[in-house]
């Protein structure tokens, strides 16, 4: 709690009114990290079969509390030490506002007996959840985070009922377009949830059962059907969103196109780039060249559609080149060196040296629109269309790589090289292959890139991009499209509706990372089998183990609390 | 820590196979030989620089190459224990750096500062070790230690998450804008042996790294702690058996690694006084390459290879590149770094000292 309000998270959140003059987003965020040790202090403990499972009762809410406790006095500590001394030389965001923030405004020792207090609350709170029923867990913490989701989404949900021409709505629930949830609005959506995720309990469940239970012919009818509904509704997705969102669901398509091609190098094939920016540049460099009359080298002129066939042959061509040095080299060198042939790559493309090719720092600019015929394609909501089509086909092209000879090669490789090898499967046509597919996608999205922005610069392919792919693909669940899709949806429209989370967006891919790897290595939605490789030990354990509930381990200590 | 002899024989028996790839790879080898070997005849007879600019950029890659040691170590120790990159530990070092940064502002205003640099220095010294060793404990404990025995992608994706974590928390913290070290007055000017002019700066970076160096080497070879080190190393089960505490050893192997990161941080900021909180990750990734240079798990090593890429990567742009005459060829100098890792990964994966770790499962 105290690095949060150092690091200036609360002070910027704090404008952002969650429910309109009395929660603001600051504050709710930090009691609900308070609420958060709560919970995992009050987990019950993994109990061992032949173990009368210990009841939840007062002893959790009692460590709940306790956590919660903590972390507030490590709070209050804080605000003693940003009154007391001046800290902002060294820590710019301990400022006198977020005294004032923290302490409601209140003197020093009243508010640390405040913060003290509340924390403490919430963390009870949390550990209390665990004594609710599971149902009216659900509907209460489903409720709630509706309700925040609708706050914090505000734009999105302005935008949409615009789009829809419900203006009433938005008067009725916030304050105004973009503005803030009213108190009626905020309870009214408290209220729909609560009954939603009552009257849900248990009927997901069987919708799913029923539709497995239909003959085969019915299901698939089903199925085609639900995928006509979903397309219909996303053809209409970017005229009601208008540009912003458009733009913002584009620059996740392009994500989610690298996010599906490193998906199939890493997910399938188990081979950690991390320099997969460096195809994302071939794609878009080659584009650049080819089609823009300003690109220094040569200028054919071609149309962005028709240097799609050449960006693929470089991108099979990159791929082949960053493979071939790093076949037999094992997981974590690997890493490594993708890491530096992608910084490479972008250092070149950056220099003096190559600048007659590439433009140095100063890129390459007017790269026409993409044009399939007659249809022009220039705004966000039009390029919508071409990047969902892109994302399709890599979606397909991984169902169908997934079951092929390759696919299970790559998954073979994957599990155990020297076995693999031993059973007949040819490492290096592997390795290649899984590069090649995955650059060939990176590249397409590189391309429609260099299309949409209308230019390319060196510095937009930083390191970063090639760790957000990862951590779209890692939190998502590595070798599953959903997963993919999940996460490409989350971790990039996320910030990007919520600009004053954007300055933290690699703060929390960071923490995400490490708490995923930690607690669900296999993604939010993971494949069957990538699952089952990440859990064998945990399997076998279960025979003997009975682990009730979700399965979660025990938080004795409430680690963070500091 | 070196790790002990294992199966050789597996990567020597493929390569009397001739295959597509070994011959691309003999291809590229050749080449690449080629290429630097004409380039540096090329700059060498075109005698552009001076015998005496030759000997500064040596001297200059020896200071900047013996702080990439210092860093090396982290990487190469822990890699000996664990069998995995610690992508954290550029940040571990850059955290040193900020903290000597904040504790030599804040001497710099005193008269210790000018009265007595080598104390304020000691005191800049020891703050940024502690810092490091601190966080390199704490990112052990909250990232590492639950994963003994995942498969192995999983602690290197952890560690990439660390390194996030750490740098925009440091961001965070103290803000996006690169500080600069303040001067030491009594360090300016030079120094003169045998022939090669020395800049203070760089004389107390390469004194001080071959102090920490040595006792790190006799710290490891005499102690306690160090033979406990080698052993876990060697065999962490084994090790357990004969009742070391391997969790112990463990953490001890990152507060070393850390101190060592921290000190080099301090000397950092002496020769290159900015720093930000991104100025980890070059540092960080020139020092591991530093360690597969000198042989993954090999301390001597890493000491060594630290000091190769120094040198390699100061004079390598004006001895190869600069006979090509390619304009703005200092551009390319972290090029030179990145190369060198590939380079030496292909040529010679085990490194100058280490074994064949690169190709190898353990």
């Amino acid at each position: 709690m105290v690095l949060v309000a150092a690091t200036g998270m609360v002070a910027t959140f704090q404008p952002r009114l969650v429910i309109d003059p009395i929660v603001p987003l600051g504050i709710l965020f930090l009691y609900l990290l308070a609420f958060a040790f709560g919970w995992m202090a009050g987990q019950p403990p993994a109990t061992l079969e032949g173990y009368e499972p210990a009841t939840a009762g007062s002893r959790n809410v009692l460590a709940g509390a306790l956590a919660g406790l903590l972390g507030g006095l490590c709070l209050g500590l804080l605000l003693i030490a940003i009154t007391v001394f001046d800290l902002r030389g060294v820590f710019i965001n301990m400022s006198p506002e977020l005294a004032e923030i923290l302490g409601f405004g209140l003197p020093v020792a009243a508010a640390v007996f405040v913060i003290a207090v509340a924390s403490a609350f919430m963390g009870a709170l949390g550990a209390g959840v665990h004594l609710l029923s599971r149902r009216v867990r659900r509907a209460l913490i489903g409720a709630l985070t509706a309700v925040i989701v609708f706050s914090v989404l505000t734009d999105l949900f302005g935008q949409l009922f615009a789009g829809l021409s419900l203006e009433p709505v938005i008067d009725f629930l916030y304050t105004g377009r973009g503005g803030a949830l009213t108190i009626i609005g905020s309870v009214v959506i408290f209220g729909a949830f609560i009954v939603l995720f009552w009257w849900m309990e248990g009927r997901d469940s069987t919708l799913r059962q029923r539709v497995q239970a239909m003959p085969k012919g019915q299901r698939s009818r089903w199925q085609i059907g639900a995928a006509l509904i979903i397309l219909v509704i996303l053809y209409f997705v970017p005229r009601i969103m208008g540009p912003f969102v458009s733009q913002i669901l584009v620059t996740a398509g392009i994500y989610l196109l690298m996010a599906l091609g490193l998906n199939i190098v890493v997910g399938y094939a188990g081979l950690l780039d991390l320099g997969y920016v460096a195809f994302f540049a071939v794609g878009a460099y080659t584009t650049a060249i080819l089609t823009s009359p300003q690109s220094p080298a040569f200028n054919p002129e071609i149309s962005v559609l028709a240097s799609l066939p050449f960006v693929m042959v470089a991108a099979a061509i990159a791929g082949i080149l960053v493979a071939t040095p790093v076949i037999r080299m094992r997981g974590d060198y690997l890493a490594i060196v993708t890491l530096g042939f992608g910084e490479i790559a972008r250092i070149l493309l950056n220099s003096e040296w190559l600048a007659p090719v590439f433009g140095g720092a100063q890129g390459i600019t007017n790269i026409p629109d993409l044009q399939i015929g007659p249809l022009t394609f220039s705004t966000p909501q039009d390029y919508f269309y071409p990047i969902f089509l892109f994302v399709l086909l890599a979606a397909y092209v991984t169902f169908a790589l997934q079951k092929s000879r390759w696919g299970r090669a790559w998954m073979a490789m994957r599990e155990d090289e020297s076995v693999a090898e031993a059973m007949g499967v040819n490492i290096v046509t592997a390795k290649l292959s899984a590069f090649v597919v995955g650059a060939i996608l990176a590249s397409f999205g590189g391309s429609l890139f260099a299309a949409q922005i209308g230019s390319v610069f060196p510095h937009t392919f930083d390191i970063v991009v090639s760790i957000t792919v990862l951590v779209i693909i890692i939190v998502g669940g590595m070798g599953s499209v959903p997963g993919v899709t999940l996460g490409a949806l989350v971790l990039i429209v996320l910030p990007n509706l919520l600009r004053e989370f954007s300055e933290y967006q690699f703060l929390f891919y960071g923490v995400l990372l490490i708490v995923m790897m930690l607690k669900r290595p296999e993604g939010f939605i993971p494949s069957k089998r990538r699952a089952q490789e990440l859990h064998t030990e945990e399997l076998s354990q279960d025979a003997w183990l009975e682990i009730y509930g979700e399965k979660g381990q025990a938080e004795q200590v409430p680690e963070g609390a500091v | 820590m070196t790790q002990a002899a294992t199966v050789e024989t597996r990567p020597a028996r493929r390569a009397s196979r001739i295959t597509p790839v070994s011959v691309f790879l003999w291809a590229l080898r050749i080449a690449i030989l080629a290429i630097i070997l004409y380039g540096s005849y090329l700059s060498i007879s075109s005698g552009r620089l001076s015998a005496a600019q030759w000997r500064d950029l040596f001297v200059f890659g020896i200071s900047t190459g013996s702080m990439y040691a210092l860093i090396a170590l982290g990487y190469t120790m822990v890699y000996g224990v664990l069998r995995f990159i610690n992508f954290a530990h550029g940040e571990v070092f850059m955290v040193g750096a900020m903290m000597a940064f904040y504790v030599a502002n804040a001497l710099a205003v005193t008269p210790l500062w000018t009265s007595s640099p080598a104390v304020s220095l000691l005191i800049v010294l020891v703050a940024a070790m502690f810092t490091s060793t601190a966080i390199a404990v704490i990112i052990e404990r909250i990232a590492y230690r639950p994963l003994r025995g995942a498969p192995r992608l999983i602690p290197l994706i952890t560690s990439i998450g660390a390194s996030f974590t750490i740098q925009y928390l440091v961001r965070g913290l103290v803000g996006p804008a690169t500080k600069s070290f303040p001067r030491m007055e009594p360090l300016r000017g030079t120094f003169e042996f045998g022939g090669f002019v020395i800049l203070k700066t760089q004389l107390v970076v390469i004194v001080a790294a071959l102090v920490m160096m040595g006792g790190l080497y006799l710290f490891v070879e005499k102690t306690r702690t160090g033979k406990s080190m080698r052993a876990v190393a060697e065999d962490p089960e084994t090790a357990a058996l004969m009742g070391i505490n391997v969790d112990r050893t463990i953490v001890n192997v990152f507060a070393i690694g850390g101190a060592m990161a921290g000190v080099a941080g301090a000397l950092w900021g002496l020769v290159f006084p900015s720093i930000n909180f991104f100025s980890g990750f070059l540092p960080g990734i020139k020092a591991f390459t530093s360690a597969v240079l000198g042989g993954i798990g090999n301390i001597v090593g890493a000491m060594l290879g630290g000091v190769s890429l120094g040198i390699f990567e100061s004079v390598g742009p004006s001895l190869v590149l600069a006979g090509y005459e390619i304009p703005a060829f200092s551009q390319l100098k972290d090029v030179v770094a990145y190369a060198a890792l590939v380079l030496v990964l292909i040529f010679r994966p085990t490194g100058i000292l280490g074994e064949r770790l690169a190709q190898e499962r353990t």
